[in-house]
């Protein structure tokens, strides 16, 4: 598990039924691309959050296959359809195998 | 023909075709759609013999792209820090069995206090910059360990600290107790050192404006810090800023926690008197 | 060290932009286009992608993508050692098909991004982002 993993998503706290709301997400990782080298010239192996997906009441909103040409402390920003109240579910998927999650409820009308 | 440090400096300040970025730009800071940030103001009235008439905040020297990355804070990564300094603040820690919150209550008590720092401590006979104060808390009051002077921790704890007073002015102290300081501040700002022959005013009271290479220069004020640089991914310090500046003009730089830098970021602070408070801010 | 007046003026022009763009087709980032869209033709319409001109930094460039009706949108940069950025994949409740990020560039270089369409065609667009180095940031 890296370290100091932390994520921050903007869900709006409600909304009308069917409406399409932004969606701002940001995790704190280094996304270590296994381009640097150490003090030794050793290079250091790439080690970044791969996938991370937004799904609502188990319905998919997006997926997003990561490179490391993503930088560190990853953004996304992206709109979601909010057919009716339920919760927001957040999934980063770390090379190592780690999981970190977040989620967030929407209340509608 | 010998190298000459102005030959350099004016070699470096060429004009570059195509970077219409020359002057700082004209717009509006609101953060969130609410927080009216102040980024421009008459300049104190200890500048006046400076030729410079407004202050300036970094934010105007850098790109539209940038400046939208501190208006939202959702979109500023600053924030995912002040967010882990919460859980520190929570956090007990030290042999006394204590947490931030346990004197402090919330963050918001510390409502002001960024905006007043570094001040004149009367028990300790000493300026002191936040990340003494918090260290001396967490060593005296807590019992834990000191934490690095601008090591991630302390960062995160100085941003959290700073969202309290964010939208205020800064109005630090330059006299009373706290003038010999302010003045040894001053002194070293105005020195040229190094390889390069620079002072702090080389560039930033006489070139603020210009490009330094691929660099739009700022008038290097401090209301911002500590800030989320796009280059380190992570937040500075001023102390960590200072001494990269220094050695980047090619002269000896201090250590983070030094006399010449509390004595540094208090006159620097003080350059800036009447702007918001803006940090996190996000920079390049 | 002993310069020319010369000397130092080619230096600080020098090292100021690099600015080379790179015209040469990088095969890495043909092999991704061409395992994404099968080999096929791809319309220069229907697919924006927003990048900044000049980066202010190669670590965070923030650039956005928008393609209505697609499935899905590809990212790469024809100019780092390794191509790939990102693959935004959208799902049945997707608000619009359009994402924003921030990408890392190792230098001047080219964006491009290929939406796979509904209906199965392709739509691709290209940014030319310049990527400065060395000013006294530290």
């Amino acid at each position: 598990m890296a370290s100091g993993v932390k994520p921050r998503v903007k869900v709006p706290k409600s909304a009308e039924a069917g409406e399409v709301v932004t969606i701002k997400t940001l995790i704190s990782h280094k996304m270590e691309s296994g381009q640097r080298k150490d003090k030794d010239g050793n290079v250091i192996p790439r080690s970044i959050i791969n996938r991370f997906t937004c799904d609502f009441n188990g319905q998919n909103v997006i997926d997003v296959d990561l490179f490391p040409a993503i930088s560190t402390n990853p953004y996304f920003e992206f709109e979601a359809t909010i057919p009716e109240a339920g919760d927001m579910k957040f999934t980063w998927y770390d090379d190592d195998g780690s999981v970190y999650e977040e989620s967030k409820s929407i209340t509608v009308g | 023909m010998k190298f000459k440090a102005l030959t350099a400096v004016a070699a470096l300040m060429v004009a570059m075709p195509g970077m219409s970025l020359a002057e700082p730009d004209d717009d509006h800071l609101v953060i969130n759609g609410d927080l009216e940030i102040v980024t421009k103001t008459a300049a104190p009235a200890h500048m006046e013999e400076t030729g410079i008439d407004t202050i300036m905040s970094g934010w105007h020297f850098r790109a539209d792209e940038t400046q939208q990355l501190e208006m939202d804070d959702f979109d500023n990564p600053g924030m995912i820090f002040v967010d882990q300094a919460i859980d520190s603040w929570n956090a007990v820690e030290g042999s006394a069995g204590k947490s931030c919150a346990s004197c402090h209550d919330d963050p918001s008590s510390m409502e002001g206090v960024r905006a007043v720092y570094p001040k004149w401590n009367e028990a300790a006979g000493e300026v002191r910059t936040i990340a003494m104060q918090v260290n001396d808390c967490r060593t005296t009051r807590m019992g834990a360990d000191a934490w690095k002077y601008d090591g991630g921790d302390m960062a995160s704890m100085e941003a959290l600290i700073s969202v309290q007073s964010r939208g205020m002015p800064v109005n630090v102290a330059i006299d009373g107790p706290a003038q010999a300081v302010w003045e040894q501040g001053k002194e070293l700002y105005y020195t040229r050192t190094g390889q390069l022959d620079l002072s702090c005013a080389s560039c930033h009271e006489l070139n603020y404006g210009n490009m330094i290479r691929a660099d739009h220069l700022s008038q290097g004020q401090i209301n911002g810090f500590p800030t989320y640089r796009l280059k380190n991914a992570k937040l500075n310090t001023v102390h960590a800023r200072f001494k990269g500046c220094i050695r980047d003009t090619r002269a000896e730089t201090y250590n983070p926690g030094s006399d010449e830098f509390i004595a540094l970021e208090l006159y620097v602070a003080s350059r800036g008197n009447g702007l918001s408070v803006e940090g996190p801010s996000v920079r390049n | 060290m002993e310069f020319t007046r010369r000397d130092t003026l080619a230096m600080g022009l020098g090292a100021a932009v690099l600015s080379m763009v790179p015209f040469r087709a990088s095969a890495a980032v043909d092999a991704a286009v061409e395992a994404f869209t099968g080999g096929a033709e791809m319309a220069t319409t229907g697919i924006e992608l927003t990048a900044p001109e000049i980066a202010e930094n190669g670590n965070t460039v923030p650039i956005a993508v928008n393609a209505p009706g697609a499935t899905a949108i590809m990212v790469v940069a024809a100019g780092n050692p390794t191509p790939g950025v990102a693959t935004f994949k959208f799902g049945p409740l997707s608000g619009s098909q359009s994402a924003s990020t921030r990408i890392r560039l190792a230098g001047t270089q080219d964006v491009v991004a290929i939406a796979k369409m509904a209906d199965g065609s392709f739509a691709r667009a290209a940014s030319t982002v310049k990527v400065t180095i060395g000013g006294c940031g530290g």
